[in-house]
């Protein structure tokens, strides 16, 4: 049982190519083909080809360390952040490549908003943690079309009606699971196509969970959504495709349903039977 | 560890026998810090109680009552009221004679010399600002208080001997304690008793000395004040801060959050650090070679000095900003670049506002230190003797610190005593501004 943890030294076998089916017949929302991942000399991921297909939820799963989070945030080029960090191969929204020089990396991130594994609001308001993203971009014109927007921004994350009546109290004084979800409307104000959520709920309590995962459920209407998850049985719950990481490789990636009740690859049996992780 | 290690047995009766050491080595701990704390606080109240008592008399000076007649013939004599003909006119005779006036009997030139030296040789200065004031004085008989001379003022406040009793004086006593052969002597027999006489006559008193806040620096120590150095240390502040901050957070700026991170960057880094343990008077004599030489800006003004003054505080306003940025959480960049804010968006709308009150206390802290250096500004020239409140920082001015270095070379008893206020002044000063930074981080602390 031991002999298969998590060993950077312990050579496993990888399948040729990524096991399952990795690509969509249709269009892909988002498409990585080759893509690499360096924090200086270190690969974190290794040629990763996969779609992303739109209007549905996607989840990363994997063990600690092998990579789902920094390949999320490559599709958004959060990385560009992390100086050491390089991203080679190709990663395209909608066709067009999001690494080529003429991107311009605010209105990638406008197009993929984020949501983070700790929750993250301003030091400010909850009207103005919404407001901030409508406001930088030059969403609105005047303040009843703002008050739209975090309205209904906060509707969608089922947040308004806990927190209508005190919208100028800081944001930083919601619980765990409401500063989540002020997380969540705060990313869709913008009206992103695609939301990457980084392990969303490892830092909330069970209902928090269920409520954060009952709204990605109902976000999927709307946008794309990719979620990185440590969670087995969310990634089951909440996703259509599933892809499974080991060590900066994909193993193997395909709808949730065929990769938790028949996986092809060993070692993607191995994770969700609980043999190792 | 302990001599009967071999009878314990137990895993439980080990930790005990360990746990004792442990509240041991608590307990010792905590006795040093109290101690490390005793002697700091000891010599802190040694510090305030040797300078508050030989300064707290500095706030007092015994002054001479005086009806001066103004004769317009000696002042104006063609009534134009011209302030340059007001100014250098002769009072001193009209001082000297309501000083006669007092002392009937003194008529020989040894007895009315006695008689002049007893009230302060700039009494006349006195005189002439209240004039240039009110010019419809000129041709009136005013009534006055103008200084009693530094060394009877000394011995009227015990500072030196002769030890008299000013109440027993004021009553008719003339008993006068020498303690100093005659020869050691700050005042004579004779001086005593002409002291003595003026005082029974009832016009000497003892009054709050408005003149060490309102005056400039002086020859004569009881007309010597300070308001002219803290004039000049606000106008020497005022530069600095207005060149130092915006400077020090642009570069602490730059440096945290754009400058790529390769060997030049970590040169400059070590040499921010270096500049900041750079002896000061270095300092000093950069800004004499480069402002005064070579731009060829004045000397001894606030401008030069508040200058030399940044690029001292720099490195200090540049390190703390960038430890302040540094501590701002990741989870706020990403958060703002997560929806889409530009690096400056981010930066200016989160990160410089959560970091603003540590980029606060360290500019304080700067100012704190620019405030009290002494050693630069005396290389740029203002160590001179400046008398003239400065009116912009073009003027020629001094320093609060400055101040107290001149004053404590002084050989007179009256400016030891007004070193002692003028570092009063200066620590009263320092503890407001500490306070502001308190203060300021209260403000502008938000917690996330």
């Amino acid at each position: 049982m031991t002999h298969l943890r998590n060993d950077p030294e312990q050579q496993h076998e990888y399948p040729e190519t990524t096991a399952g089916k990795p690509t969509v017949d249709g269009d892909a929302k988002v498409a990585a083909r080759g893509a690499n991942v360096f924090y200086g000399a270190k690969q974190a991921i290794k040629e990763v080809s996969l779609d992303i297909a739109p209007n549905e939820v996607t989840s990363f799963i994997g063990p600690s360390g092998c990579g789902k989070s920094t390949f999320l945030r490559a599709l958004n080029r959060m990385n560009d952040i992390i100086d050491i960090c390089r991203v080679t191969g190709d990663i395209r929204l909608d066709g067009e490549d999001i690494y080529d020089r003429k991107v311009d990396v605010v209105q990638l991130r406008a197009r993929v908003g984020m949501v983070f594994q700790k929750p993250n609001p301003f030091p400010k308001s909850i009207f103005e943690n919404v407001a901030y993203g409508p406001r930088i971009h030059g969403l609105v014109a005047h303040k009843d079309e703002l008050d739209e927007i975090v309205h209904t921004s906060l509707e969608r994350a089922g947040l308004l009606g806990e927190v209508k009546d005190r919208l100028e109290t800081p944001g930083t004084g919601l619980s765990g699971g409401q500063q989540q979800r002020l997380c969540i409307a705060r990313a869709i104000a913008v009206s992103p196509e695609v939301i990457l959520m980084d392990e969303p709920c490892s830092a909330l309590d069970p209902i928090a969970t269920a409520k954060i995962e009952e709204l990605i459920d109902e976000l999927r209407g709307n946008y794309t959504i990719v979620i990185v998850t440590h969670s087995m049985q969310q990634a089951a719950r909440v996703s259509q495709r599933t892809a499974f990481f080991h060590l900066g490789n994909l193993v193997e990636m395909g709808d949730t349903e065929t990769i938790f009740t028949n996986p092809e690859h060993k070692l993607t049996q191995g994770y969700i039977t609980g043999r190792f992780g | 560890m302990t001599t009967n290690a071999g009878s314990v047995t137990t895993p439980k009766e080990k930790m005990r026998a360990t746990l004792k050491h442990r509240y041991a080595a608590e307990k010792r701990f905590q006795a040093y810090g109290i101690a490390a704390i005793l002697i700091a606080l000891a010599m802190l109240v040694t510090l305030f109680v040797t300078i508050i008592g030989n300064g707290f008399t500095a706030f007092q000076q015994y002054t001479v009552h005086l009806d001066v007649t103004l004769y317009p013939q000696d002042i104006d004599p063609d009534g134009t009221g011209d302030p340059e003909v007001l100014s250098k006119a002769n009072y001193q005779s009209a001082v000297n004679d309501a000083m006669y006036a007092l002392f009937p009997e003194a008529t020989d030139r040894q007895a009315r010399r006695a008689v002049r030296e007893l009230i302060s040789p700039g009494a006349n200065y006195v005189i002439r600002d209240m004039v240039m004031d009110d010019p419809s004085l000129v041709g009136q008989r005013i009534s006055v208080r103008v200084p009693l001379a530094s060394e009877y003022d000394q011995v009227l406040k015990g500072n030196v001997d002769p030890v008299v009793d000013f109440t027993a004086f004021k009553e008719g006593s003339t008993s006068v304690d020498w303690s100093l052969s005659p020869e050691e002597r700050l005042i004579s027999e004779k001086q005593a008793d002409y002291l003595q006489q003026l005082i029974r006559q009832g016009e000497v008193e003892a009054s709050f000395n408005r003149w060490f806040f309102t005056n400039g620096d002086s020859r004569q120590p009881e007309l010597a004040g300070i308001w002219g150095a803290a004039v000049g240390s606000m106008f020497t502040l005022m530069v600095t801060l207005a060149l130092s901050f915006p400077i020090g957070v642009s570069a602490a700026v730059y440096l945290e959050e754009f400058a790529p991170k390769n060997r030049l960057t970590d040169i400059i880094e070590v040499n921010i650090n270096n500049l900041a343990a750079v002896p000061s008077i270095v300092f000093g004599l950069l800004g004499l070679a480069v402002f005064l030489q070579f731009f060829g800006m004045p000397r001894s003004a606030p401008l030069v000095g508040g200058l030399v003054l940044t690029l001292m505080t720099l490195p200090t306003i540049i390190i703390a900003s960038r430890a302040a940025l540094k501590s701002v959480p990741p989870s706020i960049r990403e958060a703002a670049l997560g929806v889409g804010a530009s690096k400056l968006q981010c930066i200016f709308h989160h990160v410089l506002p959560l970091a603003m009150p540590g980029m606060l206390t360290g500019t304080i802290i700067g100012m704190a230190q620019a405030l009290g250096e002494t050693a630069p500004l005396l290389m740029i020239g203002m160590v001179a003797f400046v008398v003239d409140i400065p009116g912009s920082p073009l003027d020629p001015a001094t320093v609060m610190p400055v101040q107290i270095y001149l004053w404590s070379d002084s050989p007179e008893r009256a400016f030891t005593e007004r070193t002692s206020a003028a570092i009063m002044c200066l620590l009263g000063f320092l503890i407001l501004m500490n306070a502001a930074a308190v203060l300021l981080r209260k403000r502008f602390e938000r917690r996330w």
